[in-house]
């Protein structure tokens, strides 16, 4: 069964007078477990894509299917809900919240499901220590460095166990070394969990990893092409 | 219950994000708190006293009359001494003092001078309790009794009749057959009230000494009653009025002095108006915390709603900073309030300004009164208005749709 399901999505963005085509007619299915990039260049439409899969953007046309439930016709609290109980996010930058330690960060998403303290830190610890971040834990965001701050959202995106982690350009502003260490805890996750991952990237390392990789262009996809990964 | 506790301390930790903002913010609360409750304490003492003043005087809190006296005070207007129906409630819990007199207008004359007074004929065992004069006599002493007919006269009425202690003077007024009463009376007391005119107006006799001097026996023209609280007397004027029946008029303070009661209605609708105005200025600068506070944190917001966060708890959020700022700053405000109030509750001493002070009928000396009402309604104002003044703010940033706001710049 497909994890996500889309069909025949459009979206289009206006700037002033001109309409910019941000979806055309884009169908795709991701299965459970796979290990998907979406690769376009700037302005092609992988991050709508992504927008439109994670309830963060609604298409003017056309379905998204989640776990088999159609999301986009869900209002604002249904969609938070469904978010918050299937989709993990990474995002390319302000990934934390500022105020919350890394610990307290990761925790967030559980915390909000309602999970009790003490299995929430039970599992923080354990996602901690995966990501490499031991003795990290009561350091605000802006106490760490950019790479550190990815291991923390990625730790964060995965720690309640999502179905679906969704990751726009994740190494854009990492260093190759913090770049690898990254992509080869996405994939080990992968493996462990089989969550489904779906990365926007023009990253050449990062597609290296990818087991799919769809190519976009102009709102519409290009290609999409099985490769084996690392 | 969890989400109260997340939404806490998030707000309590953006509130900090920016120290001076914040502590700007709350000092401005706290001075709008501290203004409202210590503005309203002056302005309160001045008034209660004012009515304390004038109810002291001699009205009491509620009257009984004839029911043509006021119009016409004559000394025909009389009753009877109270019954024993008006006794049972005149002799009650809810009644902390009451006193019967004798009361006409009449002239008094010394060997220079004459004026027109109010002559009194008081039983000053319950007199004392009742009115001003028994506590402020400052030559001699007051009277001893009912059977007393010795006088006590104001200390400016004994300046303007060129007498002194010791020295007669004479009443002149009419009997009931509308004859000449007159008789010579010893000044045994000197009075100081706070005015000239209550020094000037007003002379007392024992009760029985002036229903003897007008012929009169056993029938006087007022009871003055006192209840625990010039603000709650509806209880004891419907007893008395239902003890009396249609044959006595049954008046309240605030029907005798229909000048003060209004000042005292209108004081409750000026102090609501007061607050709301003070509040008004500052919740200015709070509805500019909030905005600027969402301003700065739309790709957070943004953030928090991708991962799940409902629009709700984006709203409840905001509101929670607010709950802190209006809490710790109407809490310090008025802490800061008491602090500056009760040094003040032996008075504020503006005997600098007596001639000016009397001329409104205001003592010379400011108590301010803080009471819970006041300082609950104040907190009330600010802290409902208050959540009122952030909703927009708070609105705003739970519309905020994710990928607008996480790529805000």
């Amino acid at each position: 069964m497909s994890d996500i399901q889309c069909v025949d999505l459009c979206r289009t963005f206006y700037q002033g007078d001109t309409a910019v085509t941000g979806l055309d007619h884009v169908s795709i299915d991701i299965k459970k477990g796979e290990f998907v990039c979406l690769v376009a260049p700037s302005g092609g439409g992988k991050t709508t894509l992504l927008n439109a899969i994670g309830g963060l953007d609604k298409p003017d046309a056309g379905e998204v299917w989640i776990a088999g439930k159609r999301i986009d016709n869900l209002g604002k609290s249904a969609l938070a809900e469904m978010r918050l109980n299937n989709i993990g996010f990474v995002f390319q930058a302000y990934n934390l919240i500022p105020v919350l330690t890394a610990r307290e960060n990761i925790e967030f998403v559980m915390e909000v499901q309602g999970i009790p303290a003490a299995d929430r830190h039970i599992r923080s610890a354990a996602i901690l220590a995966e990501v490499g971040l031991e003795g990290l834990e009561d350091r605000r965001p802006a106490k760490m460095s950019g790479g550190q701050q990815q291991r923390v959202a990625v730790a964060r995106a995965i720690v309640a166990e999502p179905e679906i982690v969704l990751a726009d350009e994740p190494t854009a502003n990492l260093d190759s070394s913090s770049a690898e260490q990254l992509m080869d805890l996405f994939v080990a996750l992968n493996k462990k969990h089989n969550t489904t991952f779906v990365i926007a990237t023009h990253d050449q390392r990062v597609m290296e990893y990818a087991r799919r990789i769809v190519k976009m262009l102009d709102g519409r996809i290009d290609q999409d092409i099985p490769q084996v990964g690392r | 219950m969890k989400m109260i506790a997340i939404v806490s301390r998030l707000a309590w930790r953006n509130l900090w994000r920016n120290h001076r903002r914040t502590l700007i913010m709350l000092v401005t609360i706290a001075v709008g708190i501290w203004a409202m409750i210590f503005m309203t304490a002056l302005m309160r003492g001045m008034v209660n006293e004012m009515v304390r003043d004038a109810v002291r005087v001699l009205p009491g809190h509620v009257q009984i009359h004839h029911p043509a006296y006021l119009d016409d005070p004559n000394i025909v207007n009389s009753i009877a001494a109270p019954d024993e129906k008006l006794l049972e409630v005149l002799n009650g819990p809810d009644i902390v003092a009451w006193t019967t007199r004798v009361r006409v207008p009449a002239v008094v004359s010394s060997a220079r001078e004459s004026r027109s007074v109010t002559f009194l004929g008081v039983d000053p065992a319950t007199e004392a309790a009742v009115s001003f004069v028994a506590g402020d006599i400052v030559q001699g002493g007051f009277l001893e009794n009912g059977d007393d007919d010795g006088i006590i006269v104001g200390r400016k009425l004994l300046e303007t009749l060129e007498t002194d202690m010791g020295k007669r003077v004479v009443i002149m007024t009419q009997d009931p057959d509308n004859e000449i009463a007159d008789r010579g009376f010893r000044i045994t007391g000197v009075f100081d009230a706070n005015t000239d005119a209550l020094e000037e107006g007003y002379v007392f006799t024992g009760v029985k000494a002036a229903q003897a001097f007008l012929g009169i026996p056993d029938r006087i023209h007022e009871v003055a009653i006192v209840g625990s609280d010039f603000r709650q007397i509806d209880g004891i004027y419907k007893a008395i009025a239902d003890a009396t029946g249609p044959d006595f008029s049954v008046l309240s303070w605030t029907e005798l002095n229909r000048y003060l009661g209004t000042l005292l209605g209108v004081m409750d609708g000026f102090v609501l108006i007061w607050f709301v105005v003070v509040f008004l200025a500052l919740s200015f600068g709070l509805v500019n915390t909030l905005v600027m506070a969402v301003f700065e944190r739309v790709r957070e917001i943004g953030l928090m709603l991708a991962l799940g966060v409902k629009p709700m708890i984006i709203l409840s959020q905001i509101i929670a900073e607010s709950l802190w700022l209006l809490g710790i700053g109407a809490l310090t405000g008025n802490l800061i309030a008491w602090l500056t109030i009760r040094p003040l509750r032996e008075g504020i001493d503006l005997s600098s300004y007596a001639d000016g002070m009397e001329m409104f009928g205001y003592s010379t000396t400011l108590y301010p009164e803080m009471t819970m009402g006041d300082v609950v309604t104040a907190n009330l104002v600010v802290l409902s208005l208050g959540i009122i003044a952030s909703l927009s703010p708070a609105i705003r940033a739970s519309r905020y749709q994710p990928v607008e706001a996480l790529t805000k710049v």
